[in-house]
């Protein structure tokens, strides 16, 4: 890359640098952060300045939600990637409501959401957390007295853009499964047209929450979505078309059970039931916790959990294919298959004997039929 | 006397073959790509690779064999014709379906003499042509997913959100057997109409004539 080291060269003010270390972050890590994020969007080098730039200069102002959810996504968010990201993001928002990490509580906390809401109507991005029960009339889950259905419904009408973190908030996830006994809807399910982006994941990967926080603040708007409103940028592969164990699908070597010498030798887990053929997201490439690992890296194959439908669509995890509906849950495709061209097979078989057996003895009856 | 009837035009047995051929390779492949029953102990190796590159191959040859059979189901001869897969429309028609279904059901000991199809073969290729349809629609939406945005995606990734992707496997899945079932029923009653009509039924996918007894067309 020498030819082009001119053109290349990317810099970020010295006054920039200095006011983030005056905050504690040092100029290692705010230049990493903004590198890791530009390249999380796919977006090139030259971005870097414009990103450090974007974070100097707004301070958006986000309410955080959460509905029928476990706070797994944020947990994942609050012990982000490097551990200096979430500061990062926290110093560069303004965080107005948040069920996990802020310190008001009751109809304080209750009063200061709606009062956000209101000063910013049009201006604030909301991120919501879990899904929202209908059921009930809305009783399943409500904050403060209101219910889920009529808070989500208000915040993402008044709301610049609204980011639904995790699988619940995106496509319902797991309150929504079988047999959905809350009436659970994902957010784009409850307010149909709104200006979402969905992040799915369970839980949702920190790197593309803040790559999406940070393209709203650099750009101004959403980034470029799927049919299913996810960020092109972090869900636009298939999990199977970039694994590290792609190598051996195609060379046709599978781990068989859990502990066999394929495993051990990290081969692919596809019969033990992976799922990340099915799976669009970018797992492989930005792993989970730092960087350090991901399910597939750690021997374990992937259970979906990023696609809409799951649970119920993933599972069996263990196996390829889902039961075959009106079938027992041991039958898979395949037997049932077998079993079927095995009795066709007898019964035509039994068919040709029969006529086979007419030819002999009954020959004359064939005659007088055809006269 | 028998006469010599030209019945299967070129392009009738043609699209069978392919479609045949394409079957077998396809479940072959797909039952690989499904459960790979084959592990192999070096890396070198493209087991996984190739079955999946020749599944993909011969979709587009099947895909092309199923089209092209339906386009000249608009152009072809009365035997090729659209018309004959629907008996059950005329009066002379479902009178071919009774008898041909008393001649099953071993209350008759011929079939009703006819020159191209017998009415219920017809009809079952009706529900044939529908799981074609099914397979190519359902494999290539599956396929398409390898190039978001691609034309396979765009053309049919809808699916996808609808059916789910598991949804559309299990389909995919279900039907190969499905059409496994029917090939074994079709040889069976191909032998079958061979040894009964004693016209060269099974010839006559290779050669396209048929030795019809006038006599013996109602």
């Amino acid at each position: 890359m020498n030819v082009d080291q001119k053109s290349t060269q990317v810099s970020i003010p010295e006054e920039i640098l200095q006011k983030w270390e005056a905050k504690g972050v040092s100029r290692r890590d705010f230049i990493k952060f903004c590198t890791a994020t530009t390249a999380a969007l796919a977006l090139p080098l030259s971005f870097v300045p414009k990103v450090a730039q974007a974070l100097e200069d707004k301070r958006p102002p986000v309410i955080w939600v959460e509905y029928q959810s476990c706070s797994g996504d944020s947990e994942a968010f609050l012990r982000a990637n490097q551990p200096t990201a979430g500061d990062i993001i926290l110093e560069t928002i303004s965080l107005e409501y948040s069920d996990v990490v802020m310190a008001a509580s009751g109809h304080l906390a209750e009063e200061a959401k709606h009062n956000a809401m209101k000063k910013y109507a049009g201006k604030y991005v909301l991120i919501v957390e879990g899904s929202i029960p209908r059921g009930a009339g809305g009783g399943y889950c409500t904050i403060g007295g209101k219910s889920a259905v009529d808070d989500c419904k208000e915040l993402v009408k008044n709301a610049a853009a609204t980011i639904c973190v995790g699988t619940c908030a995106a496509f319902g996830g797991l309150p929504a499964a079988a047999p959905n006994p809350t009436d659970a809807v994902s957010v784009m399910d409850l307010v149909p047209g709104a200006p979402i982006v969905n992040l799915p994941g369970c839980p949702v990967n920190a790197t593309n929450l803040t790559a999406t926080i940070v393209h709203f603040l650099t750009f101004g708007k959403l980034p470029a979505v799927d049919r299913l409103g996810r960020p092109k940028f972090a869900y636009g592969k298939r999990i199977h078309d970039n694994c590290e164990r792609r190598s051996h699908f195609d060379a046709g070597q599978y781990a068989e059970a859990f502990g066999d010498a394929g495993h051990s030798q990290g081969w692919c887990l596809y019969k033990l039931g992976c799922k990340g053929p099915e799976t669009f997201h970018n797992c492989p490439t930005c792993r989970y916790n730092e960087g350090v690992s991901w399910p597939v890296m750690a021997g374990h194959g992937c259970i979906g959990c990023s696609e809409p439908g799951f649970w119920d669509t993933m599972s069996p995890f263990y196996r390829r294919l889902p039961n075959v509906p009106g079938f027992g849950v041991e039958d898979t495709a395949d037997q049932i298959g077998l079993g079927l061209a095995a009795a066709t097979a007898v019964a035509f078989g039994a068919h040709g004997v029969v006529n086979i057996g007419r030819s002999y003895f009954g020959k004359n009856d064939s005659d007088a039929d055809q006269e | 006397m028998h006469e010599l009837r030209y019945v299967w035009e070129w392009p009738v047995r043609l699209t069978h073959w392919f479609n045949a051929i394409s079957i077998v390779v396809l479940s072959v492949t797909g039952y690989y790509i499904g459960d790979p029953f084959v592990s192999v102990p070096a890396t070198s190796q493209y087991v996984m690779g190739w079955m999946r590159f020749i599944h993909f191959l011969f979709a587009y040859i099947f895909m092309l064999s199923v089209l092209s059979r339906l386009i000249w189901a608009f152009l072809g001869n009365e035997f090729a014709s659209w018309r004959v897969f629907f008996p059950w429309a005329t009066s002379k028609g479902r009178q071919y379906i009774v008898g041909t279904f008393l001649f099953y059901t071993f209350v008759k000991a011929k079939p009703p003499g006819v020159v191209g199809h017998n009415a219920l073969a017809a009809m079952a290729y009706v529900g044939v042509i529908g799981l074609y349809v099914v397979q190519i629609v359902t494999g290539f939406a599956l396929y398409g997913q390898y190039a978001p945005g691609g034309g396979w995606d765009s053309s049919l990734g809808w699916l996808l959100p609808i059916f789910g992707n598991q949804g559309l496997r299990l389909t995919h899945h279900v039907v190969m057997w499905l059409l496994i079932g029917f090939s074994i029923h079709h040889v069976y009653s191909a032998w079958l109409m061979e040894v009964k009509e004693k016209n060269g039924t099974l010839a006559s996918i290779f050669g396209g004539y048929k030795f019809i007894d006038p006599k013996e067309l109602q």
